[in-house]
């Protein structure tokens, strides 16, 4: 990206072709809405020694056990243990999980993963991945985890000045289509942002990306135009995701969608593969350098956010 | 024409029962009675197969009454629900799992994964004036 690039404000709407991959370690700091690498990860987080700090993993599919990972509750307590062993500057308030909590929404793979996270010691924030409503009646996610939200699970609260938003796009999908976040939803979303400043950071925090990355895969949210369209007038939205199983990021104005990797398994680049499965001949020996967390902090008065995403190895 | 009906009922028990495909009846049947293949009943059952998030045959036409079973080929888990809830939905359909779903009425299915959406496929009911 070039330095002219730079300026993008809340009033100039220009899409920046900008999908990024992020290599390991390199922390990337959004100001403006546009993100710039500061180097390798250590001396980068020296630099953000304030505000708030909060942590993501997303996709830990537990239960699942086939190649290229037999064992994906395993993966997920390494996980929680490179969450516990970061040295951050500052403790981490949270953590989000952007759902696909269990493979097959079975009570005994949400038991499983409950047991897992919860060595984090931390609050958790969950929004539901389409695997955690594959019960028969659709219950289980919103009966564990949906206490004080609405629908189908969603709900906001606000944390050090940022206001979170936690949304579900993966009930009941209609065919031919993406991501839905449905009419109800939308709704929600228009009234709890209404009456709040624009220079209120926002995070946006669902489990199918929020933008359209690959439709042709189903990577994407038909109504995800309207839910932005409500966030256009803030200053700083960073929109948080998971679902694709490796880190993408593109900014759109004051908007940066920014994507997690899986504690589970790969899967391949968008249209790079026969399927959006995993990917199954994954050399085991690398498979822990694509699983990992994202750590994000938030500087206050700048509205400066950073994404630093950690691999499990390497 | 009953006669041939009866006649390609009697073979196509005996090719289902010796473990052939629908498809090598109708292909059987072509090549023995050229003249009724086309207006021929399909035979009772139905297979999709779901392999890298897609179903196939895309289409399927069977006969009113016929039974039509998806089988998950995939790793990740699938399941079959209708436009319109227009017939019953699966379960959740783990690797290797199937359902099965009998189609009495004549009419055009649409379904999808309810998973994976932008997964689609058709099944034609036929009405089987049998």
């Amino acid at each position: 990206m070039s330095e002219s690039d730079r300026d993008d404000g809340v009033n100039r709407r220009k899409v920046l072709e900008c999908m990024t991959w992020v290599g390991t370690g390199v922390l990337w700091t959004v100001s403006g809405g546009v993100p710039r690498s500061l180097g390798i990860m250590g001396e980068a987080v020296a630099a953000e020694a304030r505000g708030l700090t909060f942590l993501q993993i997303s996709d830990s599919h537990v239960g699942f056990h086939l190649p290229p990972n037999p064992n994906a509750l395993g993966t997920l307590g390494e996980a929680i243990a490179k969450v516990n062993a970061l040295t951050l500057p500052q403790k981490p308030a949270f953590m989000i999980h952007t759902g696909d909590i269990s493979h097959l929404s079975l009570q005994a793979q949400f038991d499983d993963a409950d047991k897992v996270i919860s060595q984090a010691r931390l609050d958790v924030h969950y929004v539901p991945g389409e695997h955690d409503f594959l019960d028969p009646d659709r219950k289980f996610y919103v009966d564990r985890y949906g206490r004080g939200t609405k629908g189908a699970g969603w709900y906001s609260f606000d944390a050090n000045g940022v206001h979170f938003i936690g949304l579900v796009n993966v009930f009941n999908l209609k065919g031919g289509g993406m991501g839905d976040l449905g009419a109800e939803q939308l709704e929600w979303l228009e009234d709890d942002l209404k009456g709040r400043s624009a220079s209120t950071p926002i995070v946006v925090f669902a489990h199918i990306p929020l933008w359209t990355i690959y439709p042709e895969w189903g990577w994407g949210t038909d109504d995800s135009a309207q839910a932005l369209s409500y966030l256009k007038r803030f200053g700083s939205v960073t929109v948080l995701n998971g679902h694709i199983h490796q880190i993408m990021q593109k900014v759109e104005g004051s908007v940066t969608f920014h994507t997690a990797r899986s504690t589970a398994f790969p899967q391949p680049a968008p249209g790079q593969g026969p399927s959006p499965g995993p990917i199954k001949d994954f050399p085991p020996d690398k498979l822990r350098t694509v699983l990992g967390i994202a750590n994000v902090t938030f500087k206050q008065n700048e509205q400066r956010l950073a994404i630093v995403d950690s691999p499990l190895q390497g | 024409m009953s006669i041939a009906k009866s006649i390609s009922n009697t073979m196509r028990s005996a090719l289902v029962a010796a473990g052939l495909g629908a498809a090598t009846a109708t292909m059987l049947a072509a090549v023995v009675l050229p003249g009724w293949a086309q207006s021929a009943p399909q035979a009772n059952t139905g297979a999709i197969s779901i392999d890298n998030f897609t179903f196939t045959p895309q289409t399927l036409t069977v006969k009113a009454g016929a039974t039509v079973t998806w089988t998950n080929k995939d790793d990740i888990p699938h399941g079959i629900g209708s436009e319109n809830n227009a017939f019953a939905r699966s379960k959740a359909l783990d690797t290797d799992d199937s359902y099965s779903f009998t189609f009495a009425t004549p009419g055009t299915y649409k379904y999808f994964c309810y998973v994976h959406p932008h997964m689609t496929g058709t099944i034609v009911v036929e009405p089987n004036n049998g």
